[in-house]
């Protein structure tokens, strides 16, 4: 028995040549890049901060954090942000739905998907941030922006899904409606939606998701949100008041994460 | 006004049997009102303002189109901070790698049986995995100063509290047969993992790294607007000079460089599965 191992043992792939050759390319690369990490000590008084932001945590400002009339207060901001997040959500999914068309190979020519494609892969490497600072460029600062913002970056990510989805149609349900006599809309209406609907709402809420998180990034360019108040209260070393938005923010992040798995275990098992 | 009432109470129908059914009603009579409550509450609350939409949309393009040509002459400027934002990304992605192995053994549910290491270790990590890159950059830049340090600790702690999710989830999934194996015949349970798990997850494990490298180039590219380091410095400088022409190059870049990252890494993850 033993002796079976043992030859296993000798029969086994030689590997550590390429286990060897990855390790050190590894280095290689992280010696090459060491330069570009520029470290400089801890900044003057950054222990300090960092021990600051931490009692923050612990000791937030209550008055901040329970306040539910004021517009600045923690209640409002998540409300805000979620709010952004939704309609940006569901602005983008609109728009990805005519380009996923566009792009899925059983419903158009083959250029026609190719282009679209390649505007879907260029729409969705940018990140939303980039378009932040471009829409507040045209709208200016405040909440509306944010939408926007996420709706056009969202577009990407849903529609490249929402392509999977649309290529893997049953056509045998189309065609059976067909012989049975129904109409274009009849059949897009008994035929399509009823085989599409709940992988693209599943898709659009794992986009919401995404987007609440990326909601309180557009703070920082002023573009709504729980964000930008994290800002000043980092800039103004307010460390209570930090602590009480850092808590929103976990908060409302783990909320809609936590709705958001339990609708999609719904959508995904049928009850 | 038909379809309405039929909407929301359907009538009986009469089976061919003579039995009397009440069908059931839509779900959409509760969805649609639901749905349409909320778009108008969050407008309000989000100051939808179509008007300016319409009256300032076309200002969008007119940025697009003001980036076209974009300025060749600036690309040795460009070049520098593009490599410190992928090796930023490079450095990051890697540590936080490393730290999720030992910390997605001790939540994962198979391995470890106390219930207690498992529930805080995850609770611990679910918190800090909600927060985004850019908070940890801007308090980072608080603590070490600006600069690439303060991002790449931010990439790190991001990638960390990411994969050690993925990787616990994916150890969960595992075989667990070699491991029981092992650590009967006297192994510790360290051991029976390096042995027995590692080599069944790592495959998938170098599929996550690329997938979190790919995901935080991008992430990288806008750390510069809190200060912590690569390009976004200066795309946040050429938007405020309104130097579109040049912005336009940075965005080209970088479009071109996560394209390459991501076609590439895709590539070799094909491979890996």
């Amino acid at each position: 028995m033993s002796e079976k191992i043992l030859l296993k043992y000798k029969q086994a792939p030689k590997t550590w040549i390429l286990n060897w050759a990855i390790v050190l390319s590894l280095i290689f690369v992280v010696y090459l890049s060491l330069p570009y990490i520029e470290y400089n000590g801890i900044f003057e008084q950054g222990s300090k901060i960092a021990l600051n932001i931490v009692k923050g945590i612990f000791k937030p400002n209550l008055a901040l954090l329970v306040d539910f009339s004021s517009k600045d207060a923690v209640p409002y901001l998540m409300l805000e942000t979620v709010a952004i997040a939704f309609l940006g959500t569901l602005f983008g999914a609109i728009l990805a739905i005519p380009l996923a068309f566009l792009a899925s190979r059983n419903i158009v020519s083959k250029p026609v998907t190719h282009s679209t494609t390649f505007l879907i892969a260029m729409i969705r490497t940018l990140p939303a941030f980039v378009y932040g600072l471009m829409f507040i460029r045209v709208t200016g600062p405040g909440p509306f922006t944010g939408v926007l913002t996420l709706g056009v970056s969202s577009i990407g990510m849903i529609a490249k899904l929402y392509v999977e989805f649309i290529e893997d149609l049953d056509k045998g349900i189309i065609e059976a409606l067909d012989a049975s006599g129904c109409n274009t809309i009849q059949k897009i209406r008994y035929g399509v939606i009823p085989q599409l609907m709940g992988n693209f709402v599943s898709t659009t809420l794992y986009r919401f998701e995404i987007n609440v998180k990326n909601a309180t990034i557009l703070g920082l360019i002023g573009a709504g949100g729980i964000g930008g108040p994290i800002m000043f209260a980092l800039g103004g070393y307010r460390w209570n008041d930090l602590g009480a938005l850092l808590i929103g923010l976990v908060v409302i992040v783990l909320l809609i994460e936590a709705m958001s798995v339990r609708l999609r275990k719904k959508l995904a098992t049928g009850q | 006004m038909a379809w309405f009432k039929e909407w929301l109470n359907p009538s009986l129908l009469v089976l061919s049997n003579g039995k009397i059914v009440q069908p059931k009603r839509s779900p959409s009579v509760i969805i649609v009102p639901t749905l349409i409550f909320l778009v108008l509450a969050s407008a309000v609350i989000t100051e939808v303002d179509l008007w300016v939409l319409l009256k300032r949309g076309y200002q969008f393009f007119v940025i697009i189109g003001r980036m076209i040509p974009p300025d060749w002459a600036y690309t040795s400027t460009v070049l520098k901070p593009l490599i410190a934002t992928i090796m930023i990304s490079i450095i990051g992605t890697l540590l936080g790698a490393f730290l999720s192995l030992p910390l997605a053994f001790l939540s994962a549910e198979n391995i470890i049986k106390n219930k207690w290491i498992l529930n805080i270790n995850r609770g611990f990590f679910s918190i800090f995995r909600t927060l985004p890159v850019l908070v940890y950059a801007l308090i980072f830049r608080f603590v070490f100063g600006p600069g690439a340090f303060a991002g790449t600790l931010a990439i790190a702690l991001f990638t960390w509290t990411i994969m050690t999710k993925m990787m616990y989830e994916l150890i969960e999934t595992v075989d667990m047969g070699p491991f029981e194996a092992i650590e009967s015949s006297g192994a510790t349970r360290l051991r029976a993992f390096w042995t027995a798990v590692i080599p069944q997850i790592l495959g998938q494990y170098i599929s996550m790294i690329l997938y979190n490298f790919e995901m935080n180039v991008r992430s990288a590219a806008i750390l510069g607007y809190v200060g912590a380091g690569g390009i976004g410095m200066l795309m946040n400088e050429k938007l405020a000079l309104r130097e579109y022409d040049r912005l336009g190059l940075i965005l080209l870049f970088l479009l071109l460089t996560v394209y390459a990252i991501e076609s590439t890494s895709r590539l070799i993850r094909e491979r890996l599965n």
